[in-house]
């Protein structure tokens, strides 16, 4: 089955480190990113520009409309994501564990629907 | 036209084995195709075919592995026809597996059903009513009835739940060693939690939750012989017998309640206190604790009370401080108090219920108001005493309870 790990998390930590935090912070991804590749686990993974770059459309009264700004104002926003293969639900949970965004956000495992 | 005494036989014998076998002829369909869904409509179909052959053809030798060829079958049209592109090969290797399957790996594939309804990723208030339905068989109805939800709800949550395990691919495993522990944990509580839901009926009358509490006995049986290792499991199976033991003691004929202490020793049922006893030493061989060991042997210790006519009240009182100290409830806090005013007096029982803190939950908790009802009276401040058990009367739901404080709060002394 393949997962899809959505990465969430408070955007303002990361300025908030200094240059020497970040850098680890980095190479923590890295890391975690190799092990994924290593294991032949990882399909695709993205990191996404911050949140105030979004842009939200929806169709109200027949009329579509344009957003500047996220979907949903919270503290945690969608950060990136990880598209893994894991056999079962149990695989897929080890592999977002490791992931470095639990210490510091939330890490969402979500099935893809199979066609 | 059909033969009515044979239709009749047969429409028991598919009654029997329905009965019997239906929980692990699910595990075992429900684990090869990982959908639990999908195994309940494809068994409850092959039952429907049952009876429409075996009248004609008589009862098969092994009615249990026809109705899973049968079972299996339904299953795999099902699969065809959701599949857009349909891999005819797949399917029959699928079958050749199955019929490998001997009867030997049942209660393993059971265990790992157990495993999945109890799953983290699951809803934990849902972990009880899933095991009951999906690995016992029991109706959504029976159950809402026993856990006091409405059947709707009851059977949506069910549905639901289901449903993420198909589909956020939720596996048929038994945990390996570095995370059995935690796992376990999780399935021995939803185990006790059924069998609570049974206990709480204690004269036995709703057929119900009677039922709840012999089939959580049932599994915890079945969890000790798959996984002898596991000390919890055997602690678990040794509490819920020791207090099995003593339900024809817990009312009066009149369906009074009796409290622990009052109870005719006579009426407890002696060769399952033994079987709790044996699985307690069983357990207590790996010298791993656990919460349910220590509850078991507070029972023990209370047993042992019973038969010698003194309890040692210093033993249950550090029992209860062990299971403060692992479990951090304040319910272990509250029956340390009580065994505390039984070996040093009412007014030290007071001081540790005092010390409890002031936990809100408390204020709403009857044991919490009983036992200082009971403590208070027995120091003498008996208007604080009326005041406690009027609060323990207002908040107890079991109407045989409610009149044995009633009684209590009655038979306090005149205040002058």
């Amino acid at each position: 089955m393949q997962y899809l790990l959505a990465l969430y998390m408070d955007e303002s930590g990361w300025g908030r480190m200094t240059p020497e935090q970040q850098q680890q912070g980095a190479a923590a991804y890295t890391a975690y990113t190799q092990a994924l590749k290593s294991a032949g686990v990882l399909i695709n993974s993205n990191r996404l520009q911050p949140s105030p770059t979004a842009t939200t459309l929806r169709t109200t009264n027949g009329k579509t409309q344009v957003l500047d700004g996220p979907f949903a104002e919270s503290k945690e926003q969608l950060a990136g994501y990880y598209l893994i293969e894991a056999p079962d639900l149990d695989a897929a949970m080890q592999w977002a564990g490791r992931c470095p965004a639990v210490q510091h956000g939330i890490v969402e495992v979500r099935a893809i629907w199979a066609m | 036209m059909v033969n009515p005494p044979n239709d009749d036989r047969a429409y028991a014998a598919a009654e029997a084995v329905a009965l019997r076998s239906r929980g692990k002829l699910i595990a075992f369909l429900a684990a090869q195709f990982g959908d639990v869904v999908a195994a309940e409509d494809a068994l409850s179909e092959a039952f429907v075919s049952a009876l429409a052959v075996w009248p004609q053809k008589g009862c098969p030798d092994n009615p249990e592995g026809w109705l899973l060829t049968a079972a299996r079958r339904k299953l795999i049209d099902h699969l065809r026809k959701n599949r857009e592109t349909s891999n005819d090969d797949e399917p029959e290797q699928l079958a050749d597996a199955m019929i490998d399957a001997t009867n030997d790996e049942f209660p393993n594939r059971r265990l790992a059903l157990l495993f999945a309804c109890a799953h983290p990723a699951i809803d934990p208030a849902i972990h009880a009513p899933l095991m009951l339905q999906v690995v016992l068989g029991l109706e959504a109805a029976q159950i809402a009835s026993a856990f006091l939800v409405s059947p709707t709800a009851m059977a949506q949550r069910l549905v639901r739940a289901k449903t993420k395990i198909r589909e956020a691919g939720i596996p048929f495993r038994i945990p390996e060693r570095n995370e059995l522990p935690d796992r376990l944990e999780s399935v021995l509580d939803s185990i006790y939690a059924s069998f609570a839901e049974g206990w709480a009926d204690a004269t036995g009358t709703d057929p119900a939750r009677r039922e709840l509490a012999g089939e959580a006995i049932f599994l915890a049986r079945l969890l000790t012989q798959l996984l002898p290792d596991e000390p919890e499991a055997w602690g678990l199976l040794a509490l819920m017998l020791y207090a099995e033991a003593r339900r024809p003691a817990r009312r009066t004929a009149e369906g009074e309640f009796v409290p622990l202490r009052e109870q005719d020793k006579t009426r407890w049922d002696w060769a399952m206190i033994e079987e709790a006893e044996a699985a307690l030493n069983h357990a207590s061989r790996s010298r791993r604790i656990g919460r349910y060991q220590l509850e078991a042997a507070i029972q023990s210790a209370h047993v042992e009370g019973a038969r010698t006519g003194s309890a040692s009240w210093s033993a249950i009182v550090s029992l209860y401080d062990a299971l403060a100290q692992l479990t951090g409830s304040p319910v272990a806090l509250i029956n340390r108090a009580i065994a505390l005013a039984d070996l040093q007096g009412p007014s030290d029982g007071l001081a540790a219920l005092d010390a409890i803190g002031t936990d809100p939950r408390l204020e709403s908790y009857q044991p919490y108001w009983a036992a200082r009802a009971d403590l208070l009276g027995r120091a003498g401040s008996l208007a604080a005493a009326r005041h406690a058990y009027q609060l323990a009367i207002g908040l107890e739901s079991d109407p045989a309870v409610r009149e044995y404080l009633r009684r209590s709060c009655n038979d306090l002394p005149e205040t002058r």
